[in-house]
């Protein structure tokens, strides 16, 4: 598949370590469930069906290759490129994920399907290969989520799925993650778990990565055919950091290309946080002096989350990943930049790592255009309008 | 060899006076939560306490105090349930050696599998999803009995005592070590249940419902505790 030429697998494949990162801190009960996912994963990778099947899907269902845009207008004075997966099916790089993994949901003979979501979007992708497949669906997402991404509740629903509401703590993506974690404890049996981002247990940061990094060897393809070389600078938004991770996996060998992550000035774990446990791996988080884990805040929900996948973590200290921030206030702005010059309505996500493009000194850039924005309308309208 | 009854109460304000009228009302082993804000193996009832505890400002340290305090109130054993983060945070080594001090015996650590941070000596948790080789290295390293997760989910009070203990407790002691206690916990709530469990292996946990009759105040609980202490004499 187009995935096996993603450059550095990460190291310590066994155990699913990333320096001090990573691992597995879950409840017994589901420790044969992720060694039968890692050795599920392994079959597939080794079989040439697998791969056949998931990129007759990317292709015809899903719309890959996504195409590469230069964003003229955005930016006169450097050359940006957009690698556009809002235009994938569904309106974002989660499907890429979500295909991938029924694929091989199917392959273990699971027939019911959990997955958590924040913006909305990869419970959407999640509903989406569902339906198509003919799988039950149960996506748990926070009730301040689901009245921030109304549209993408309507959109889940309509393919079939059961929005579970979680109303505990925070009410955001930190909480559904939990209560989709602790269905698949209760139903580890009959159920996958179709995590949405490279965080997790092992071996769910790699399985997510690998699924991602069609959008990494295609975006080098794509620009080594257009402009004759790499890009200076590849820039993507860290929330759990998949979109991010799977661009970053075309380009981790090319010393010469400057890496650029970008997160949510409110939910910054690489920028501020602290080694901690969340979600079953150790990682950078958002989390107090004892390890209770903090509130994140951010506009764009899909951001909105205290922690990070296991490889962005070790990617920091290696220094090989730039790892910025951006305010709710500038992702509005680059938003409303990038619809009004160039008729493309950004994800809020997608817009923090089109503000720091606009401002990093690299000439060369691309960027990658997660997903769309139809979503956002009523958050962004109500925060431009009280800007006004 | 009478079985044995275990009483989970979260850590806080009362917690001292609750253990203790566990303990008189037949709790042959204290096991004190420690709360932590995003609990993976936990239902509604434990997760709620945990968030009250919390607000209460019972940090790692408030719950070492509450440790010492309950221990020098009654004589069982007492043992933290404290999630892997609280651990990080604190230190492993530092933690164990705190407990320790505070009066602990041993320690659980529900996120914690068998084969990670093997150092850290530790009561192990099997279910009924383990392996046998997974059942044989927890018997093998855990710190004094084995808790027997009953059932596959979280915390929480069910209707019926789990039909997949029998097989569990079955496996797990052809697979221990002569003599190594089972106890067997989650969704253990009603006398019934207790006795039912008790017929099969050596100690019975019970923590959602324990929480709850604890919110009535001592005793409320003393009571509760009585009734699961004769259900499992009766056994």
């Amino acid at each position: 598949m187009s995935s096996s030429s993603a450059q550095s697998a990460p190291p310590d494949e066994g155990h699913g370590l990333y320096g001090p990162y990573g691992g597995r801190y879950v409840p017994e009960t589901l420790i044969p469930a992720l060694d039968e996912l890692e050795a599920g994963w392994r079959a597939a990778q080794a079989d040439e069906s697998f791969a056949r099947e998931l990129n007759e899907l990317l292709a015809n269902y899903g719309g890959r290759p996504t195409p590469l845009t230069l964003a003229k207008r955005f930016c006169g004075e450097k050359r940006v490129y957009l690698k556009r997966e809002d235009l994938m099916h569904t309106g974002a790089h989660k499907l890429n994920n979500a295909l991938g993994q029924i694929v091989l949901a199917r392959r273990l003979g699971k027939r019911r399907i959990v997955a958590e979501t924040g913006a909305g979007q990869h419970g959407v992708a999640t509903a989406t290969v569902c339906a198509r497949f003919g799988l039950d669906c149960v996506v748990y997402m926070g009730v301040e989520d689901m009245r921030r991404q109304r549209p993408n509740v309507e959109r889940m629903r309509l393919l079939g799925a059961e929005v579970h509401p979680v109303e505990i703590g925070t009410q955001t993506l930190k909480e559904a993650t939990s209560e989709a974690i602790r269905d698949w404890i209760a139903n580890v049996e009959t159920t996958h778990y179709l995590i949405g981002s490279c965080v997790g247990p092992h071996p769910y940061p790699k399985i997510v990565r690998e699924l991602q990094a069609v959008i990494g060897c295609e975006s080098r393809e794509q620009i080594l055919a257009r402009e004759g070389r790499l890009p200076e600078a590849v820039i993507a938004c860290v929330g759990g950091g998949s979109n991010s991770i799977g661009m970053f996996a075309g380009f981790l060998d090319d010393a010469e290309v400057k890496l650029y992550g970008v997160e949510a000035a409110g939910a910054a774990s690489l920028g501020s946080g602290r080694i901690a446990v969340l979600h079953g791996a150790r990682s950078l988080v958002l989390a107090d002096e004892d390890g209770q884990i903090a509130d994140a805040h951010s506009i764009s929900a899909g951001l909105d989350y205290p922690g990070v996948g296991p490889e962005h973590a070790a990617l920091r200290d290696s220094g090989r990943v730039t790892y910025l921030t951006c305010t709710d206030g500038e992702a509005l702005a680059a938003f409303e930049r990038l619809t009004k010059m160039e008729g493309i309505i950004p994800a809020l996500e997608s817009s923090h790592a089109l503000a720091r493009a606009l401002d990093i000194d690299e000439s060369l850039v691309l960027v990658c255009l997660s997903g769309r924005g139809d979503k956002d309308l009523d958050e962004a309208l109500a925060q431009l309008g009280r800007q006004a | 060899m009478s079985k044995k009854l275990v009483i989970f109460l979260m850590s806080g304000r009362q917690t001292p006076d609750l253990a203790k009228a566990a303990v008189e009302g037949g709790a042959d082993l204290i096991e004190l939560g420690f709360p932590f804000s995003d609990p993976l193996a936990d239902g509604p009832v434990i997760r709620r306490a945990a968030e009250a505890a919390l607000a209460e400002g019972m940090r790692t340290k408030a719950c070492l105090e509450c440790l010492a305090e309950i221990r020098g109130r009654v004589q069982v054993p007492l043992v933290p349930f404290v999630y892997s983060a609280l651990l990080e945070a604190y230190g492993y080594e530092r933690f164990v050696a705190d407990a320790r001090t505070a009066g602990a015996g041993a320690i659980l650590v529900p996120d914690l599998p068998v084969d990670s941070h093997s150092e850290l000596e530790r009561i192990q948790l099997v279910a009924p999803t383990s392996t046998d080789e997974r059942i044989d290295l927890a018997a093998k390293t855990t710190d004094g009995w084995l808790y027997l997760v009953t059932l596959t989910g979280t915390t929480g009070a069910r209707t019926e005592l789990s039909s997949a203990l029998a097989g569990l407790a079955a496996r797990a002691r052809r697979l221990s070590p002569p003599g190594l206690p089972l106890y067997a916990g989650f969704g253990i709530s009603t006398p019934e249940h207790a006795r039912a469990a008790a017929g099969i292996v050596d100690g019975v946990i019970v923590g959602s419902r324990a929480i709850e009759v604890a919110a009535g105040g001592s005793d409320d609980l003393r009571r509760y505790v009585s009734s699961l202490r004769a259900a499992i004499d009766a056994a």
